[in-house]
């Protein structure tokens, strides 16, 4: 009975006592849920576009902010470093294109989903190679990212300013890949290659450019979570099981769907750290590592196609 | 010129049903069994049972069940490693509950268990397809990190959070623990390794096997011929769970001797995906390819510099490990997709017809 009162009305209580420390927990939750999004809208961008899992987008994330912190390191400033960063980033989409992707059009997908793994073990080996296995510090200074924290109600709400710039500067790209992709050109062809492959190819688009767009965008997208969470702990390999909080967001939200990498990154990241504060102690701590994946779990038993997927139509 | 069939007729269907049809294959497998019983004790040094052939044998096992579940029922899976974990750490409660039990039967009962937890794991397969599947099996694999490495009941209270294996003994030969030879523990895997293997050919040619071919295929298109999507897709997490519980048991209590809980990391999990996709999905022959490429291409990798002279330092080893490791993944996956098994069986037909091809 008492376990029972801890499970299901001590919480709430806890909860209603303190409001604070509610919203400071609902806060961080946000803060994640963001991140979540953004990888999870890398992988969705991709998965739509060519129908590739990407496995890869955890390393993709690790490698940009690598590549950035490392160019510091070597003595380049800052704001050289972030386009010479953006170009390594279209030469790494420029190359998976041209080296994977179009050797293996036609493939089934668990071919193209273990060839992304295969660069994932790549990428961890090149990168480690050239910048050192050892952790780094996320230049966030020299980046002009603010780094203080703003308190309110006497000390008890504490907000780091890192992750409000976090948010805004999440919700704006957001907003930009959105633009982009209803009103430009490029955004339009990548659309129709979304829809249909065969369709869009007809109609004169290009597979080959659009793939290199998506992974360039994907790329861009790994750079800006990249940085933030970097300035969150510090940059080291041990980055990339982000890509593992972010795959129960895509099932969630869908693999297929961008207003479902968003929800779902939402969802999770408050799930996960309200389960954590107020459930976790219940059965011994940091349950954050698959709490995320049975949330999705029970989500999935009444939506197989996650929240706002496309629905699975299936003929003989 | 000797790899022909022409002239071996088939006059009863006991004789048509045979494991391996073709005399030079039966007797082929005749050899390699008895090879690796009778010759590689007798030949092979400490390093290389340890280093090599234990883990080979080890990783074959679970690349089996693997196979089993991904290859020839369709559904991917990624919890492998859990799966492992569940096997290794129920036997590891086994025998520290029956301590006077014969080690070998708690190495197979763990796989029971092991099979139950699939099981359970198995069930959202029939709402979930494909990569929904593979991310709901994750959740198995963090689930159980978390698990074992949290709840100190698995691994009896200890102050290390390890599972130290004691010493067992079957017909008064140590065949666990720090005293088993490498001999012994060898011979162990060994013969678990050729029976579970044995059953799985079995099976696979079998009314079950046939049932979860159909599933991959369509499983819309199996329902309608009447196979039941559920039984079937559960019997695979079952029997590919075994086989992984099975793998885990003896990776802890005939090749680690102690561990924790990481050894059954997410890492694991992949290596062995790996392992089929290398050696070939949907093919027994595959599981033990991909092991055996999977084992050997670190090693490979690690003793080519000093073996040709070149000074390398350990760490640069292990990145370019990780590089040739990934970039070899994709050049397989481009240039022979259905991995080692298909090479093999080109190579096979070609020999059939040697030395005249036309």
């Amino acid at each position: 009975m008492e376990f029972l009162t801890a499970i299901f009305i001590q919480p709430f209580f806890d909860m209603v006592d303190d409001p604070v420390l509610f919203l400071q927990v609902i806060w961080e939750g946000f803060v994640t849920g963001i991140l979540y999004s953004l990888i999870a809208f890398g992988f969705v961008l991709i998965f739509k576009a060519s129908g590739v899992f990407n496995f890869a987008q955890g390393i993709m994330v690790v490698f940009a902010a690598l590549t950035l912190v490392g160019l510091h390191e070597n003595g380049v400033p800052a704001f050289i470093a972030l386009p010479i960063t953006i170009v390594v980033m279209y030469a790494l989409a420029f190359s998976v294109e041209r080296l994977v992707l179009r050797s293996l059009v036609n493939q089934p997908d668990i071919i193209l989903f273990m060839a992304t793994i295969g660069l994932t073990f790549f990428l961890i080996g090149f990168g480690e190679f050239i910048f050192g296995g050892e952790p780094k510090m996320m230049i966030t200074e020299e980046l002009l990212l603010p780094y203080d924290s703003i308190t309110f109600f006497d000390d008890m709400l504490i907000l780091q300013e890192i992750d409000i710039a976090a948010s805004v500067i999440a919700v704006i790209a957001l907003i930009i890949l959105a633009l982009f992709l209803g009103k430009t050109k490029i955004g339009i062809a990548l659309r129709a290659v979304a829809d249909d492959h065969q369709a869009a190819l007809s109609v004169g688009v290009s597979l080959n450019t659009i793939w290199v767009v998506v992974w360039f965008i994907s790329g861009i997208i790994a750079l800006i979570t990249g940085i933030m969470w970097g300035a969150k702990s510090d940059v080291s390999f041990a980055l990339s099981i982000i890509a593992f909080k972010a795959l129960p967001v895509l099932i969630l939200g869908g693999f297929t769907s961008v207003p479902g990498a968003i929800v779902g990154g939402l969802i999770i990241g408050i799930g996960e750290k309200i389960g954590e504060f107020y459930w976790g102690h219940l059965v011994g701590g940091s349950i954050e590592g698959w709490l995320a994946y049975m949330i999705a779990l029970v989500f999935l038993f009444f939506r197989p196609q996650g929240l706002f997927g496309e629905k699975i139509i299936e003929r003989v | 010129m000797f790899y022909r069939e022409a002239g071996q007729f088939k006059s009863s269907y006991v004789a048509d049903q045979e494991l391996f049809p073709v005399k030079q294959d039966r007797l082929g497998i005749f050899l390699i069994i008895g090879f690796s019983f009778i010759v590689i004790p007798l030949i092979a040094n400490d390093y290389w049972l340890q280093a090599i052939l234990i883990p080979f044998l080890i990783f074959s096992l679970a690349a089996l069940g693997l196979n089993l579940l991904t290859g020839y029922a369709g559904q991917l899976s990624l919890g492998t490693g859990g799966f492992m974990a569940v096997g290794a750490y129920s036997c590891y409660k086994l025998v520290t509950v029956f301590p006077e039990t014969n080690v070998i039967l708690l190495i197979l009962l763990s796989g029971f268990i092991s099979a139950g937890v699939g099981l359970i794991f198995g069930i959202p397969s029939l709402r979930i397809k494909g990569f929904y599947l593979a991310v709901a099996t994750l959740a198995a694999q963090f689930f159980f990190e978390w698990l074992f490495g949290r709840v100190k009941w698995f691994y009896n209270y200890n102050d290390s959070g390890a599972i130290e294996v004691q010493v067992r003994k079957v017909f008064d030969i140590a065949v666990t623990g720090p005293v088993a030879t490498t001999q012994a523990r060898y011979m162990v895997v060994l013969c678990i390794v050729t029976v579970l293997a044995l059953i799985a050919v079995n099976i696979v040619r079998g009314r079950i096997g046939r049932a979860w071919m159909a599933i991959r295929d369509m499983d819309i298109a199996a329902e309608l011929i009447g196979i039941r999507p559920l039984t079937t897709k559960l019997i695979a997490f079952a029997i590919s769970s075994y086989y992984a519980g099975v793998a885990g048991a003896l990776y802890v209590f005939t090749y680690l001797g102690s561990a924790e809980v990481e050894v059954f990391d997410i890492n694991i999990s992949f290596e062995i995906l790996f392992m089929i996709i290398i050696g070939g999905l949907g093919s027994i022959s595959g599981a033990f390819f991909g092991a055996a490429f999977i084992v050997l291409i670190p090693i490979l990798i690690t003793n080519l510099p000093l073996i040709l002279g070149i000074p390398i330092n350990t760490a640069t080893v292990e990145h370019f490990n990780f590089m040739i490791l990934g970039a070899l993944i994709v050049l397989f996956l481009i240039f022979e997709p259905h991995g080692l098994a298909k090479i093999w069986s080109i190579l096979r037909e070609k020999l059939r017809v040697w030395p005249f091809p036309y």
